[in-house]
């Protein structure tokens, strides 16, 4: 049984977003999930990573293990201190963007990773929780 | 600042891109891959991402960006070697790449590389002997 | 109890260990009179034997009432590996246990011999002796438990890959005939895999044969819309083939279209097809006269 880690990275530059792909890579590796569910993840770390970064002007992500006292699992929490969202159904709604992209960001993360808690007020930043239990 | 190296193989230009594709990079890529089509004169692109371990949403816009540039200045672009787990994955995110060509591995990306730079005429021709 | 007053148990079983063994050994092959096939005499006399002297050993180590102690680790490997090598030899749960619950009778009669003049102490060891002798049992079956159910979940396994199986048709043509219901956890191998295969022989067409299956609901529509267009990202093309008619209607009932991706109504259909598109041609030979 692994003991309680955690571990936070900052979200500041398209390196640091590399960084948070490698760690959340590394973590779902040596807890053996398969190559499909690797890829989902780190695929919606991604785009996870980079919202706090583009729309919220950077934050951080929190690596967590294992979940809910479990054996296992990974939680990883992003947050930033932008300017928020308004309408959370309309932004995760597909195509919805505003800053230009395809607009697959959140929704696209929240179909990749089941388990996908978001929480945001408009001035008050934004934090979204993906989880992925063993 | 570190960029993807692009080589010319006859009248086919090349990519491997074989780190870990950040942002900016993935930018550097289209804009150093669209001035190396217009210098060399290139008749096709050929991108091989067998060594990429994602393809978000990001990367695949780019990925889609460079084959409606490239096809804009007279060129084809094919995107070799996906991984299953990345299709998959691109399929559940919802991304949508139809525009992209796509090969199995380098060898067939350049054989379709070949095959679209043939005449029309004997393109014609083949079609109809074949049915 | 015998906390105050240590235990005498492992000292009868050290002197009487001979004794014990050749009754202990009868009691078992009463029990298993109808198991010789199972395990031979002289197997069970070895692993008897062997328990025996780890048994011996622990009593005098450890506390006689907690098993998870250290000085017991020797003894529950032992019956770990028990457990598991009987499960695959095609043992009961019960017969398992038996193994270590047939201990009782000539341990218990080694102690009433020893003790019969001290009525208290050999109730308290009896008792102690039971609790011990049970827990040990117990966690023979519950080994056992986990044993079998590891076998299940790997004949599982081994199902879920045999009923998938990726065939090369033709060079740069696969093919994976579906049988059976399809869930979600069984499309999602097939997909894997199927992918998996596309790169391995470099692939360019996958043929999904459906005549195997009963039915074919929107979820699992969906689900082959998808490995059509994850293969499609890698740059193969797949055909859906062996779509009877009470499926094509359910299908079209349900709204599910399936766009772009080639559908045929028959494998052999299907394989013309990719034929013609690899440039493959087949021809009949003239008539022998």
């Amino acid at each position: 049984m692994n003991p309680p880690r955690s571990e936070t990275l900052p979200l500041r530059s398209d390196e640091d977003l590399v960084r948070v792909r490698q760690a959340v890579r590394a973590w779902m590796v040596e807890q053996n999930f398969n190559l499909v569910e690797q890829t989902k993840m780190v695929t919606a770390a991604s785009e996870l990573g980079r919202n706090a970064l583009v729309y919220g002007g950077g934050g951080s992500a929190r690596l967590e293990s294992p979940v809910d006292g479990g054996h296992g699992g990974i939680r990883v929490t992003f947050e930033d201190h932008g300017p928020g969202i308004a309408d959370i159904a309309q932004a995760l709604s597909n195509g919805f963007s505003t800053g230009g992209g395809l607009g697959l960001g959140l929704g696209g993360a929240k179909r990749l990773v089941k388990d996908f808690e978001i929480f945001s007020e408009p001035g008050q930043g934004t934090r979204v929780i993906i989880t992925i239990r063993k | 600042m570190e960029r993807i190296p692009i080589l010319l193989v006859g009248e086919f230009l090349l990519v491997s891109i074989q780190v870990d594709l950040h942002d900016r990079l993935a930018l550097a890529l289209q804009d150093d891959l669209t001035t190396e089509v217009v210098k060399v004169r290139a008749k096709g692109v050929l991108i091989d991402i067998s060594s990429l371990e994602i393809v978000d949403s990001f990367i695949g816009r780019v990925l889609g960006n460079i084959a409606a540039l490239t096809a804009m200045l007279g060129a084809n672009a094919v995107v070799v070697g996906m991984r299953p787990a990345v299709a998959i994955t691109i399929v559940e995110l919802g991304l949508d790449l139809s525009c992209l060509r796509t090969a199995i591995n380098v060898d067939q990306g350049m054989a379709m590389l070949r095959l679209l730079l043939r005449p029309v005429a004997s393109q014609g021709s083949d079609e109809s002997a074949e049915k | 109890m015998p906390t105050n007053n240590p235990s005498r148990i492992a000292e009868i079983l050290a002197r009487h260990q001979q004794a014990i063994l050749e009754d202990w050994l009868l009691a078992q092959l009463a029990a298993f009179s109808a198991r010789h096939n199972l395990i031979s005499e002289a197997d069970l006399r070895r692993q008897s034997a062997d328990f025996i002297g780890i048994f011996g050993t622990a009593c005098q180590a450890g506390t006689l009432t907690d098993i998870a102690t250290p000085a017991w680790q020797p003894v529950r490997d032992f019956l770990a590996s028990i457990s598991r090598s009987r499960a695959s030899q095609g043992f009961s749960p019960s017969e398992t246990a038996t193994f270590v619950f047939s201990l009782k009778q000539p341990l218990f009669a080694h102690i009433r011999q020893e003790l019969a003049a001290n009525a208290e102490s050999l109730a308290d060891e009896m008792w102690t002796a039971t609790v011990l002798i049970d827990k040990l049992g117990l966690y023979t079956t519950e080994l056992f438990q986990t044993a079998r159910e590891e076998v299940i979940k790997r004949q599982q396994m081994e199902m879920l890959e045999l009923s998938t199986p990726v065939v090369k048709l033709w060079d740069g043509i696969l093919a994976v005939p579906l049988i059976g219901t399809l869930d979600s956890a069984r499309t999602q191998v097939v997909m894997e895999s199927l992918l998996q295969s596309i790169v391995d022989t470099g692939s360019n067409i996958a043929i999904v044969d459906i005549t195997g299956v009963p039915t074919v609901d929107t979820l699992i529509a969906q689900n082959l819309l998808k490995t059509a267009a994850a293969a499609r990202l890698m740059g193969a093309q797949c055909i859906i083939c062996g779509i009877r008619p009470q499926i094509a209607q359910t299908m079209v009932h349900l709204g599910v279209a399936f766009g772009e991706v080639v559908t045929r109504a028959t494998l052999a259909d299907a394989l013309a097809f990719a034929f013609r598109e690899i440039g493959c041609t087949v021809s009949r030979q003239a008539p022998r006269n």
